[in-house]
């Protein structure tokens, strides 16, 4: 668990470093080795490892448009979503889906960039295990900003109707891009969605990987022995902005202070040394991490871009043939912009 | 013909981004009418992701600016219920992309109540929303859906390239008693993120002054091909012609400005001159924006057309990576060649 986070702790660390390349002096969201937008979860890194401790290849696990940190613990290849991030041929989606559209099917992961969006998916992937009558599981993640959101609600009622094994996993990290918790949801607890489901609830207060790891043993532990969906809170902290580049001048300075000092990751440190981890083990498990992040970056940057006609494939597994014309027409190639 | 109305008005000195005209007309409906008023997600402290709102809470406050939860299908339906009511609500869908999680309000509710009411109920409201990619944003944030809008029957759907044209788009928009789409893109807009082309920030006159919907602009004259465009691809067709012109191809560019309705008088004259047609946007190539224009002007005035070439997405979601999607979206040089071809044939 402590290495899942120093793994995507420092993978943003570096994804920021090289986002910004190409970006300066001044921001152009659209220049530089990873363009478009970026979306980085530090401050997440305990809802990422604490759940997907207890969680196998056979589960689905949907994220939202902050993916890496739950990728990393879910066991998404390191190398090909990094290339996928760098837009290149070998990334996961041969360059198609970029951050926030990160699917590897080996260990049943994806992602969808619009809010709550990924919650029915995740129904289906309940669904399915249900059917076949499998012990797997599916977990979707959501943000706080997402409670709000039909594709959410209805999803926790079908869940709780079909007694489907789902846990919906919300990381409330106080923020809607700028829009406060309480200016958009009159509950402090989101978990209190689920009492009008009947289905279980729960919230954890406090940034802590271990009681998150506590909490999401027992949601993944009651879908896996098929009695239903849970609904669990976890609260986490946003130490960066929305976005790469978004100025945050809505957010008090002593909130981002305030998250800043709520690290997880140096919350769960002190409690494996209070358990006698030495400081050297630790050491030895950020160092293997940090090496691990950038034996991935440097394979990504080495990946070939793909190829511009690349775009025309991939629309259909079965493509129909005379029936819709994919190719570009002859008079017109290649974009120059 | 719309130059003519708006005459002199262009002769300003004070030139402003496309964001800046299009908050400039909202402050002043919002002055002039109490009962104008704008939801959306991030539009108050934020300002709106793409400067839609930007400093228009200072003024107004969070009841009129009014931040929402992200529910597309609570506060789309609520400003429909409200124009119902007869006030004048503007609401943003933050990307255009976004429409499937509100879009029964929009189609079923917003567009169709008038028809179905056989007239007795008018939705008197503005729905805003970003369009465009050219930033590597993928598939989800970057089409602009023009075409889906417009196929739909009951909105009115708009579409700026400039900030004169964003304006004076604007202030008719919410006056319209109809609900009126008005899609930005995001590249028009003058944010600090993403650089804009030059041609968006134009001169902006600062007394209010509507531009009719349905009076497409002539932006360049020319003589041997019309290039029929819109948003983004109009600075890129004015971009392509004026290369052309060192080639001896005198390109007229025509911005439509709005698809619903269509002035597709502007487009006939234009082609009645110069026999030539290509059709240029940002949108899936089928049973779009592209084919409505090209077929509008064959049932119209077959005889007058020696060539036609079209220029849009091929039938494919936006990718992310740069060589991929600078392939998809047209480019500045896949204009010039489709007007050559239209030259030649």
């Amino acid at each position: 668990m402590y290495e899942d986070m120093v793994t995507a702790r420092h993978y943003e660390e570096r994804l920021q470093e090289e986002y910004l390349e190409g970006k300066q002096p001044a921001f152009d969201i659209s220049a530089g080795p990873i363009p478009g937008e970026l979306h980085l979860a530090a401050g997440h890194e305990a809802a990422g490892a604490g759940v997907c401790q207890h969680l196998r290849d056979d589960d689905t696990v949907t994220a939202p448009h902050r993916p890496h940190h739950v990728a990393i613990a879910k066991g998404v290849d390191l190398k090909r979503m990094t290339a996928e991030i760098f837009g290149r041929e070998t990334g996961l989606s041969k360059g198609k889906g970029g951050h926030m559209h990160l699917f590897d099917p080996d260990v049943n992961f994806a992602c969808s960039g619009i809010i709550a969006e990924g919650c029915p998916p995740a129904v289906g992937a309940g669904l399915a295990a249900k059917k076949r009558n499998t012990d797997s599981v599916a977990v979707a993640y959501i943000g706080e900003g997402a409670i709000d959101q039909g594709a959410f609600l209805e999803s926790l009622n079908l869940a709780a109707v079909r007694d489907l094994p789902v846990v919906f996993v919300v990381e409330d990290n106080d923020w809607a891009i700028s829009m406060p918790k309480e200016r958009v949801t009159d509950v402090e607890d989101g978990a209190q969605r689920a009492g009008g489901f009947d289905l279980p609830g729960q919230r954890v207060d406090v940034d802590d990987a271990v009681s998150i790891y506590d909490a999401a043993k027992e949601a993944v532990g009651r879908a896996r022995d098929n009695n239903g969906p849970t609904l669990l809170e976890v609260q986490v902290h946003r130490r960066m902005g929305h976005f790469m580049g978004d100025p945050e001048t809505y957010r008090p300075d002593e909130d981002k202070a305030a998250a800043e000092q709520r690290d997880s990751i140096e919350r769960l440190a002190e409690d494996l040394r209070a358990h006698g981890v030495d400081d050297d083990h630790l050491d030895e498990i950020r160092d293997r991490a940090e090496d691990r992040v950038e034996e991935a970056i440097e394979w990504a940057k080495d990946q070939p871009e793909p190829d511009p006609d690349d775009a025309y494939e991939d629309v259909f597994v079965n493509p129909p043939s005379g029936v819709t014309d994919n190719e570009p027409s002859a008079e017109v190639t290649g974009g120059d912009d | 013909m719309a130059q003519q109305e708006e005459g002199a008005a262009r002769q300003t000195d004070r030139s402003l981004t496309m964001s800046r005209a299009m908050v400039e007309a909202i402050a002043h409906e919002m002055r002039e009418n109490d009962e104008v008023f704008y939801m959306g997600e991030d539009v108050a402290d934020y300002g709106g992701i793409f400067d839609s709102t930007e400093g228009l809470l200072d003024e107004f406050g969070h009841d009129r600016i009014m931040d929402v939860p992200i529910s597309e299908t609570a506060y789309i339906g609520a400003a429909v219920g409200a124009a119902q009511q007869g006030m004048r609500p503007i609401a943003e869908l933050m990307f255009v992309d976004f429409f499937g999680v509100g879009m029964d309000q929009i189609y079923n509710q917003m567009a169709k109540n008038t028809y179905m009411s056989g007239g007795n109920v008018s939705v008197p409201m503005v729905l805003t929303a970003a369009v465009g990619g050219t930033y590597n944003d993928a598939a989800q944030h970057s089409q602009t859906l023009y075409g889906t809008f417009a196929h739909l029957p009951g909105m009115k759907v708009v579409v700026p390239s400039t900030a004169y044209d964003a304006k004076g788009l604007m202030h008719n928009a919410i006056r319209d008693d109809d609900p009126v789409v008005y899609l930005f893109h995001k590249r028009l807009m003058g944010i600090g993120w993403l650089p804009a082309p030059d041609g968006p920030k134009t001169g902006v006159p600062e007394d209010d002054y509507t531009i009719p919907f349905g009076s497409a602009d002539v932006k360049r004259e020319g003589e041997d091909v019309t290039v029929v465009t819109l948003g983004l691809h109009v600075h890129r067709a004015m971009e392509a012609a004026e290369s052309l012109a060192d080639d001896g191809i005198d390109a007229e560019v025509v911005d439509l400005r709005t698809l619903v309705p269509l002035d597709m008088e502007t487009v006939r004259e234009s082609v009645a001159k110069t026999g030539r047609l290509v059709v240029v946007d940002e949108d899936y190539r089928s049973f779009g924006v592209t084919g409505e224009i090209v077929a509008r002007t064959a049932e119209e005035g077959l005889g007058d057309l020696e060539a036609v070439e079209r220029v849009a997405v091929p039938d494919v979601p936006i990718p992310y990576a740069r060589p991929m999607e600078d392939e998809v979206i047209p480019g500045v040089e896949d204009i010039s060649q489709a007007v050559q071809n239209a030259h030649q044939e």
